[in-house]
């Protein structure tokens, strides 16, 4: 399954000229408020008709303008969740999702009672949307997509609306929603959090234009792209499988970069996991610290430099394979004549990894 | 209870009742889809539609009534051409259906237009991604959230239907048993010597049944916005 999309389009003080691939996974369009992320989706889902533009899903050309081809919102069988749910209110939560299914054709539909139970939405089923909490909304919303039976998922900011905690209890149901259910999902997010523990690959946005596109961990780790993201989000990821949980609460992981002790993961050993370190928590030294509190100490070699106007250095690090991004001032880069192709080692704490930064791996 | 009232009077209260009925019943189907087209659609002529629909509630009814004259009447072009489908308006208790009708139209498109234009778009758009066709949109969506706009259109509707007096009287004259209604048999009464204790009955059952429509309408309305704003 794969989605093509190109677009060019104008609004009036805006414009949009987008190409670019959304292979199976979660292709996460990231980019500030503004910058054409809806835009780009409502054209993919029919809801808006470009000035020009073609979108191919597999086979099924959904917009071909210069062939005059439009297929309407309706005969393009793509779930769309929207930010704010847009359940309908004089439905109750079994209704709405009856409703979706009831559009499905009878050979693609899903079984009711697995989508229930794969957002856990057993205990709402009776209820009327106004009784249900932003997060339960979502769930629902999401469920009502699943169960029309698509042949992509569209997401528009499902979490933006949410707060942190809301945010935290959507996100596990994300991931399984990825891993388990194998459409390829187009999301939108202006929030690298998300971005990190959910995507793919990346699409990033900006100003009606794209910056660059690629797989997540190459993306994320590019001290080049960091600037676009957010300096202070920036952050790389590493993929870690679980080795033991250790009897004193923290959880040993391997990872290409070498193991890593990190506060309590609920997860079976053996269970992969993204753990996103952002740049501003890893310390750089040239030798061993010795008798230090930070557990997580990595031999590193560096692989870029960046520096700009700011205080501030981006150092990438190649650490067995991976990549870790470090921000460092630019007094101590020039104190420890740091270059590329230094061998260093870098220091991570491991209570600074949130409980949020570490996510399942992808399909 | 019949005895205070004379057969007449009885017959002139019927024929309200069933002319604001069949009017109001009538045109709801055509009040729904003028008001979608107002509220949702940009199309050529729509200052035009929006006009027509409101004129009568600011023309004279005297003017009304004569064009339906003009227009329905034996030798209208309208009514020329539905007689030879056996539809006759002039002088008939159908044709001060089609007056109250027309009269009540703009009350009842306004109500229900205001109602459609508070129905979030996107749910409609919401409805189209998960695979329904406009048609069933409207179904499903729009017009069980507009339902308390409907039930109060038809009730403002038939409350107007049933004090309409100007365009009824001008287009189907004042025939008792055919085309006598409420207002128009006040009318009458109040033109003879003696007539004003009838007339003060019938005046009372004016008030009682335009009271009891506009309780009936809120009574409805608060139960359906119930039902779909939480249940």
């Amino acid at each position: 399954m794969t989605l093509s999309v190109s677009l060019r389009h104008a609004f009036p003080g805006f414009s949009l000229d987008v190409a670019f691939e959304a292979p199976k996974g979660v292709t996460a369009l990231f980019g500030r408020s503004g910058s054409g992320k809806t835009t780009v989706v409502n054209a993919v889902a029919g809801l808006l008709r470009p000035d020009a533009g073609r979108i191919v899903l597999d086979e099924t050309v959904l917009l071909d303008s210069a062939r005059q081809v439009f297929l309407p919102p309706h005969r393009r069988r793509l779930g769309y969740v929207f930010q704010e749910g847009r359940l309908f209110p004089h439905l109750t939560v079994s209704q709405n999702l009856r409703y979706a299914q009831w559009f499905a054709p009878a050979k693609r539909r899903r079984d009711f009672d697995r989508v229930v139970e794969l957002l856990g939405l057993g205990s709402l089923l009776d209820r009327r949307p106004l009784y249900l909490s932003g997060g339960e909304k979502q769930r629902v919303a999401i469920g009502r997509a699943l169960l029309s039976a698509p042949s992509m998922l569209l997401m528009d900011e499902p979490l933006a609306a949410l707060d942190t905690a809301r945010k935290a209890e959507i996100l596990p149901w994300l991931e399984r929603l990825r891993d388990e259910t194998h459409l390829p999902i187009l999301y939108v997010s202006h929030s690298l959090p998300e971005v990190a523990r959910l995507a793919t690959t990346v699409v990033l946005l900006d100003g009606g234009r794209i910056l660059r596109t690629g797989p997540v961990t190459e993306l994320l780790s590019d001290p080049d792209v960091a600037p676009a993201l957010g300096i202070r989000d920036a952050g790389s990821l590493l993929t870690a499988r679980i080795a033991a949980q250790e009897p004193d609460g923290l959880t040993r992981l391997d990872s290409p970069a070498g193991p890593l002790w990190l506060p309590k993961i609920a997860r079976p050993d053996g269970a992969t996991v993204r753990v996103r370190i952002a740049a501003q928590d890893v310390m750089l030294a040239r030798t061993r610290p010795m008798e230090i509190s930070a557990l997580n100490v990595l031999p590193v070699t560096i692989s870029a430099i960046r520096t700009d106007q700011s205080a501030s250095a981006l150092i990438q690090l190649s650490a067995g394979g991976d990549h870790i991004l470090a921000r460092i001032t630019r007094r101590s880069l020039t104190v420890l004549q740091l270059a590329e192709g230094d061998r260093l080692f870098a220091v991570i704490k491991s209570v600074s990894v949130a409980d949020e930064s570490v996510g399942l791996t992808g399909p | 209870m019949a005895d205070w009232l004379s057969p007449s009077d009885w017959q002139a209260v019927a024929l309200s009742l069933r002319v604001a009925l069949w009017a109001t019943l009538v045109s709801l189907p055509l009040g729904i889809f003028v008001a979608w087209l107002l509220a949702r659609k940009e199309f050529w002529g729509k200052s035009l539609l929006n006009g027509l629909v409101h004129l009568p509630l600011i023309l004279p009814p005297v003017v009304t009534g004569y064009l339906l004259l003009l227009t329905f009447g034996r030798r209208g072009w309208a009514g020329g051409f539905l007689e030879q489908f056996g539809i006759v308006f002039a002088f008939r208790w159908t044709g001060a259906a089609l007056a109250c009708g027309v009269m009540a139209f703009p009350l009842m498109v306004r109500a229900i237009r205001l109602s459609i234009e508070a129905v979030d778009p996107r749910l409609e758009q919401a409805s189209a991604t998960l695979g329904a066709r406009p048609i069933l949109v409207f179904l499903t969506v729009t017009l069980p959230l507009i339902l308390p706009g409907i039930i109060a259109g038809a009730i403002l509707a038939f409350a107007k239907a049933m004090g309409e007096f100007g365009a009824t009287i001008t287009f189907v004259s004042n025939i008792p048993g055919e085309t006598q209604t409420l207002p128009s048999a006040i009318y009458a009464l109040l033109q003879v010597p003696g007539g004003d204790e009838p007339a003060a009955r019938l005046v009372g059952i004016s008030i009682a049944i335009a009271m009891l429509a506009l309780l009936l309408s809120e009574w409805i309305a608060r139960a359906v916005a119930r039902r779909i704003a939480a249940g």
